[in-house]
């Protein structure tokens, strides 16, 4: 029997778009649920307020909830994506745009989950705070937005060039090996975006007249937890677009992948990491604004080194590409 | 296409490099982020002692490091000398 190359790359958009969604819903499905959890202990606390937290609860599901849509809309592309006369390429394509997708939304969507708990429970300790809350957890949550974001990006770039023109080997490994990298590579920034944004929203709930401060210290170390999705981010983008010459041999594929796998798991450990960081120098400055300074240059030092391996990864994954 | 197994054992070794180094990188990356968010809270409580606490740390992230350079040293054997 012989399967023409538009069935293999129908049946790979399909096998991608159950990856896309499959893994996509982990994550927005976690945070929502978890942020559910803590507003009816908050009701449970304070029913009288309950109309607030249920709001407050269902404005951080929504920013939560859009990981999965995001997942969501790269599945349904897939699903009815036209696939006559597309090369074998694409069906690797498919695949790496799905894993991509999928992946980044576990991070994001779990990640943004935690602040709309802690904005809930805050609403019941404080109803008085209760804006000034909800900004905080808005802007916390919609940062743990953009791994996901790089992710739909890549699956974008996956879905929509056409990669026909490159030979089979071995670019196949290294369009999968950019789905791997990127979303593997969001999931730590995801996750440890959230629980810093977590504590802060619980430091504005305890101290509302700090907020500004808490937020800026909050920004500080979300933008260095993000640092590794952005390497994830750069190797994707350095395997898509700097074309390799046609070779058989398996030295040539491996190496994409493998550096596409290595950028991947390796952002996942430092994201998560450098997130507890800033979570306990952002719960320590709700305590005591006065020390903001001191705390922030800690962190950084502290976030600097469990950057190192991270970087680590990157090396080797540009060794892997540029070097063997 | 004839496999060699010549080319076959350094694709595996390349694959080993990356798989070694990104699950390698985990455990270190969590554990010195720990490390560092206790710290800045130690130091929250007890501002006064904030070069001891930055230095002991430092100490305890550069131990928790290790993982993370043998999993460097084995990917780069790996790529280079294997």
């Amino acid at each position: 029997m012989v399967i023409s190359d538009d069935l293999w790359v129908q049946a790979a958009a399909f096998v991608g778009a159950g990856f896309a969604v499959g893994f996509g819903a982990i994550g927005a499905a976690l945070g929502e649920g978890y942020a559910a959890g803590r507003a009816g202990q908050a009701i449970s606390h304070n029913p009288s307020l309950s109309d607030d937290i249920v709001k407050t609860m269902l404005i951080g599901q929504a920013v939560a909830e859009s990981a999965g849509i995001f997942a969501l809309v790269v599945a349904m592309l897939l699903v009815f994506k036209d696939v006559e006369g597309e090369s074998l390429l694409s069906a690797f394509a498919y695949l790496g745009a799905g894993l991509s997708m999928g992946l980044a939304a576990i991070g994001s969507g779990v990640g943004s989950g935690m602040p709309a708990g802690a904005a809930c429970e805050g609403v019941a300790r404080q109803p008085a705070a209760l804006s000034t809350i909800r900004t905080n957890m808005l802007v916390g949550s919609a940062v743990c937005q953009t791994p996901s974001v790089f992710g739909m990006v890549v699956a974008f770039m996956l879905l929509f060039i056409d990669w026909a023109d490159r030979p089979f080997w071995p670019t196949w490994a290294a369009l999968l090996g950019a789905g791997i990298s990127t979303g593997f590579s969001a999931i730590g920034p995801g996750l440890g975006n959230g629980i810093t944004a977590n504590e802060a929203t619980l430091g504005v709930a305890r101290q509302p007249e700090t907020s500004g401060t808490l937020t800026n210290t909050m920004l500080i170390g979300l933008t260095v937890a993000q640092s590794t999705v952005i390497y994830g981010f750069l190797v994707s983008l350095i395997l898509l677009f700097i074309p390799k010459p046609e070779s058989m041999a398996m030295v040539a594929w491996a190496a994409p992948l493998s550096a596409g796998i290595c950028m991947g798991l390796g952002g996942i450990g430092p994201g998560i990491g450098e997130g507890i960081t800033a979570a306990y120098a952002v719960r320590r400055v709700a305590r005591d604004v006065e020390q903001n300074v001191l705390l922030t240059r800690v962190m950084l030092v502290g976030q600097a080194v469990s950057e190192s391996t991270g970087i680590y990864s990157l090396i080797v994954s540009l060794l892997l590409i540029f070097v063997v | 296409m004839e496999i060699q197994g010549a080319d076959m054992v350094r694709a595996a070794a390349l694959l080993g490099a990356g798989i070694a180094m990104g699950l390698g990188a985990i455990g270190p990356g969590v554990g010195e982020g720990y490390a560092a968010g206790k710290a800045c809270e130690a130091i929250g409580r007890n501002p006064k002692e904030a070069g001891l606490l930055t230095r002991t740390m430092l100490v305890g992230q550069a131990v928790s490091e290790s993982t993370g350079i043998y999993s460097l040293v084995v990917a780069l054997l790996l790529i280079f000398v294997v």
